[in-house]
Parts: C-alpha cells; structure tokens; sequence
C-alpha cells in the first residue's frame, strides 16, 4: 500500500550547462543552421542570384536600368553571326583538345614519374610549377617564343631547315597553339593528380603480373590503366570544365584573333560586354552554362558507370 | 627496372624536361635583365649589358609606382579573401558534414554546381552595382569568396569526417556552445586543411585575372594581373620591363611552393578527387 510520507528519491542538482539549455529556450543543436548563414549570404547573392537571373536576361535587350523582352533573339543572333559561331565552336574543339592531351601526357607523365627512373624528385617539381604561374605571365612568354621570325621556337626549327609556322598568326592553328600552351601549364596537374592514382594500385598487383610474364607494356595495359580510372575520370572532368570555360590564356595571347578565329565563349561573352550589349552576353553565358552541364553531367555519369564495371 | 635503364630513361626525362620546363623561365629570366633594344630582337641569349637592378626599378616606377599599388591591392585581394573563405568555407563544410538534414542533399548540389556552373558575370555585376559595390575592392573580395567557396566546402568536407564526433561530444557536455565547439575545438584540429586551403586559395586568387578585369575596372584599382596586362600594349617595345614584371609576378607562387609543396600537391589532388 503506498505510504504518505513517501519520499522522493533525492534528485540530483541540476548540472551546470542546464539553467543555460533553458534560459536559451529550446537546446539548440551545437551543429546550428546559422552557420550557413554569412555563406549562404555571399554565395546566393554574387553567384546563385545572378545565374538564375542570366537565364532571364539573356532573353532581353538589357542596359542594367531597364530590360526590353525580345523573346529568343539573341540566341538566334548568336547563332547565325559567323564570329560568334565560330566562338562556339572553337569552345568545343579547345575543350576536347586540351582535356585528351592532358590526359595521355599526364598518364604517360604519371607512368614515367612513378617508376624506377633516376631524378623523379626534380621531375614532378618541374613538372608541376607551370600550374602555378601567372597565365598572363605564361601567355605573354609563349607569345614572344613563338613570334613567327623572332620566336626561340621557330629558331630551333628553322636550325633543322623548317621554316616554322606563324603560330599565332595564322588563323588556322592559332586557337591550336594557345591549346598546347594550356596544356603546357596544366599538364602538371593532371600528372600528380595521375601520381596519387597509380600509387594507391597496390603492388600485388603488377608484381603477379610480372610474375605471369607480361610486358612493361601489358601491365599498364591491364593493370595500370584500368585501376587508375579514377585519377582519369577526374582528370578528364577537371580539363573538360576548365577548357570549356577558358578565358585567360586565349585572352593574353591572341584577344580571339587573328580577326575572331580563335574566340571562345568566353571571349565572346567579355567582347560583347565591352561593346555594350548586356543581353547578348548573357545569353552567351547561358549558352556556355548549357554547354559545360551538356557535356560534363552525362560524361560524369559514363565515367562512373565504366568505373563501377571495371 | 634494370640500373641501365634507370640511368639513360632518367637522363632523357631531365633533359626533355629542361627543353620543355625550364628553357621558358629561363628566357623570362633573361628577357628581364635586357636592355629595350636587346630584348625586342626576342632572342635566348645572355643579356649584352645585364641591368636587372635598373629594370626593377625601372618597372616598379613606371606609371607612378602602379606595380606597388598593384601588388599592394593583390595582397590585400588574396588576405581578406582567402580569411573568408577559411572560416566560411569551414563552417559551412562542419555543419554540413555532422548534421544531415533533408536540405543535405540539395546544398551538397549546390556546392557541386559551384565548381562547374561558369558564373554568369553581367548579372554579377548587375548585383554589384545594386548594392553599391561594383568597382570596389570589397565587392572583388566578396565575388572572390563566392567562386571560391565550393572548393573550399569540399576540402573541409572531407577532413572534418575523420574527426571522432565523441570529441564534439565532450566539448558539449564541458558546456560548450557551437561558437566556442567551432573555433576552441574544431579549427584547431583543421590546422594542416586550413594551411592547404590557405595555399592553393592564395595562389589562385593571386593569379585571377577574368574577375578582377571584369568587376574591378579602372586604373587605380589595379592587381598585379591586371597591371601585367596592361603593360603588353604599354611596353610593346619595352619587352625587358615586360619580362621584368612577369617575373616579379612568379616570384610569390614560387615562394609558396618551395615552401608549401606538399600541401599544394596534397590540396589539388584531393580537391579533385571527390570523395
């Protein structure tokens, strides 16, 4: 039967942090959404903001004060003016370049840097400086090597009896020779990015395909490379990115030219800015927003399907 | 692989490797320390009357002194920005990556999107000018933070998960609120993250051209990219000031590399590897 005079057990004094917990009202998680907060701020205001907003504009003839809807016209512009055009396309040829040499040459970089060979520790700092430079300083330097009479590379060939290219002065390869300088400064990357891949394969590996008699050649080719998928998916999606979207190097060194051979998007996009005509260039923003999410959303999706199959 | 090879693969490596690496910081080097004549025939050779010292005062003088205020301007640009970066980008990855929430998903897409969507630049400075601050160093400061937030979040994502939760844990039940659980607890540990974080941040905005040219226009307003830019059709027969500028330019990310190689490596390797 329960007695009257229970007594409750003693209750223990209420810990330190409890008065706090319920001066503040509800315990607040130590994790508190308001962390997101001055982020959130600066990166919806200067980047989600306008980037929804480009989508608008680019549908308007547009001075910053006031917009004039004109439906799809300055897309139908974009694609029918021959200099812009040719912009969309060199965007394309200058992404898909710049990312297949920098993945053969950063494998093969990779390779050569993570065997045996004498010197490999001056060799990936070598190798990877360039990524670090100024790409007005690296354009303006290759600018000079290859002037047409002038330039060291021309030079060299000429010593073989060659007469050299105009680089940059032929509209032919112009957008070309800026590509390789590209590749010049980035391979560097990909190269320690294809390091870290290789030298995660474990040993077992090649050593019991050594063991089973293959070749230099077939252990890369079925050891190596396979297993190194991820470094090459990350690669390719990084170049692929960064050579759709160029602006610098092609900016320093030819401003689009000769004429507007090797404009790019980008280029584009800065060029019709400066000539005042907003919407134009917002609409070539948009066109370089679906081109990258076009290309790297399905390409990112192949690679990890062929990555998971592997 | 047999020492023969070892030695005569290694040997051609090195020597491509010059050809290929070294022989253009070599012309730069060169081309700085030319008198003007000299330096427009363009040639790789040793400078007929080395002037380097009157060629760096030469260029730091030139335009009244716009190189010192230049480099003065890009200090200040990489400084402030990468701080922001730092602790934004640190606490937004912390929350991130210890509470999940249904709004996860849609931030880590998000922060995705930041790394491929290419910024659409005439809005930007649209914004810009709707809050007063296009043509403003802060408002550089405050686009540079922007398009540097996602790498940022990402590097800071994938350190903060190898940090035991329990230690959370104890800080909370020592009494401590989310302010002091960040800052007393939490950056400490992050201290090799924050310095790769600090390094490749520092060195891509030190090196940015497109965003200083298009939301800092105007002449005193100028970073080292921009003056170096803008010297090409200043000095177009002056190539050895040029010269002398780029290398003035490269000698800060040489400086963060020889000391912090491995970060930088480590930074844009992991970075890139999305884990």
């Amino acid at each position: 039967m329960a007695s009257t005079t229970t007594t409750l057990p003693p209750v223990p004094p209420p810990p330190a942090s409890q008065p706090r917990a319920t001066r503040r009202g509800r315990r607040g998680s130590p994790y508190p959404s308001w962390f997101y907060l001055p982020a959130a701020v600066i990166y919806v205001g200067i980047f989600l903001l306008p980037t929804f907003a480009s989508f608008y504009f680019s549908l308007t003839r547009w001075n910053f004060n006031s917009s004039e809807f004109i439906g799809l016209d300055n897309f139908v512009q974009f694609f029918r003016e021959p200099a812009l055009v040719k912009g969309f396309v060199n965007t394309l040829v200058y992404g898909v370049v710049t990312s297949v040499l920098k993945v053969v040459l950063g494998m093969a970089l990779g390779v050569l840097l993570t065997s045996q060979i004498i010197g490999r520790g001056y060799l990936r700092s070598v190798v990877f400086f360039p990524v670090l430079v100024s790409t007005i300083g690296v354009g303006i330097t290759f600018t000079a090597l290859m002037n047409p009479t002038r330039g060291l590379i021309n030079q060299v060939i000429g010593l073989v009896g060659v007469t050299g290219p105009g680089w940059l002065t032929d509209p032919q390869i112009a957008l070309l020779s800026v590509a390789l300088v590209d590749v010049w400064k980035g391979v560097g990357l990909a190269t320690v990015i294809y390091i870290a891949g290789i030298v995660s394969i474990p040993q077992e590996y090649t050593e019991a395909a050594a063991v089973d008699g293959a070749t230099a050649w077939q252990r890369f080719r079925n050891v190596t490379l396979p297993l190194s998928w991820p470094a090459t998916s990350t690669v390719v999606t990084l170049s692929l990115i960064g050579g759709l979207r160029s602006f610098d190097l092609i900016w320093a060194m030819t401003r689009g030219g000769p004429g507007f051979t090797s404009d790019v998007i980008a280029s584009v996009i800065y060029k019709q800015y400066q000539a005042g005509f907003y919407g134009l260039s917002t609409a070539g923003n948009v066109v370089l927003f679906l081109v990258v999410t076009a290309v790297v959303i399905p390409l990112t999706r192949w690679l990890a399907k062929k990555e998971v199959a592997l | 692989m047999r020492t023969a090879t070892r030695w005569w693969a290694g040997a051609l490596a090195i020597a491509a490797s010059v050809v290929v690496f070294l022989v253009p910081f070599a012309f730069i080097v060169l081309q700085a320390g030319k008198d003007a004549t000299d330096a427009s025939r363009l040639s790789f050779s040793w400078p007929e009357q080395p002037q380097f010292v009157q060629n760096f005062i030469e260029v730091l003088e030139a335009r009244d002194y716009i190189l010192v205020i230049a480099f003065i301007n890009s200090t200040i640009l990489t400084v402030v920005s990468v701080a922001f970066l730092v602790v934004l980008g640190a606490m937004v990855a912390f929350v991130l990556q210890r509470r999940v929430t249904r709004w996860t998903g849609l931030i880590n897409f998000l922060v995705l999107a930041g790394l491929i969507v290419p910024p659409a630049v005439v809005p930007t400075i649209w914004v810009l000018q709707g809050i007063g601050l296009f043509g403003t160093m802060p408002g550089l400061i405050l686009v540079e933070v922007a398009f540097g937030l996602s790498f940022s979040v990402l590097l800071f994502r994938a350190f903060i998960s190898s940090i035991p939760r329990e230690l959370d844990e104890a800080a909370i039940i020592d009494g401590a609120g989310p302010l002091r659980l960040f800052f007393r607890v939490i950056m400490p540990l992050l201290r090799s993250v924050i310095v790769t974080v600090v390094v490749v941040q520092s060195v891509a905005v030190f090196n940015d051209f497109a965003n200083p040219l298009y939301f800092l226009p105007g002449e005193q307003n100028a970073t080292v990219q921009l003056t170096l830019f803008n010297f090409q059709s200043q000095f177009n027969t002056n190539f050895n000031l040029l010269f002398m500028n780029i290398l003035l330019i490269t000698i800060p990310p040489l400086v963060m590399y020889v000391f912090f190689n491995r970060q930088i490596v480590a930074g844009m390797t992991s970075g890139a590897v999305k884990g």
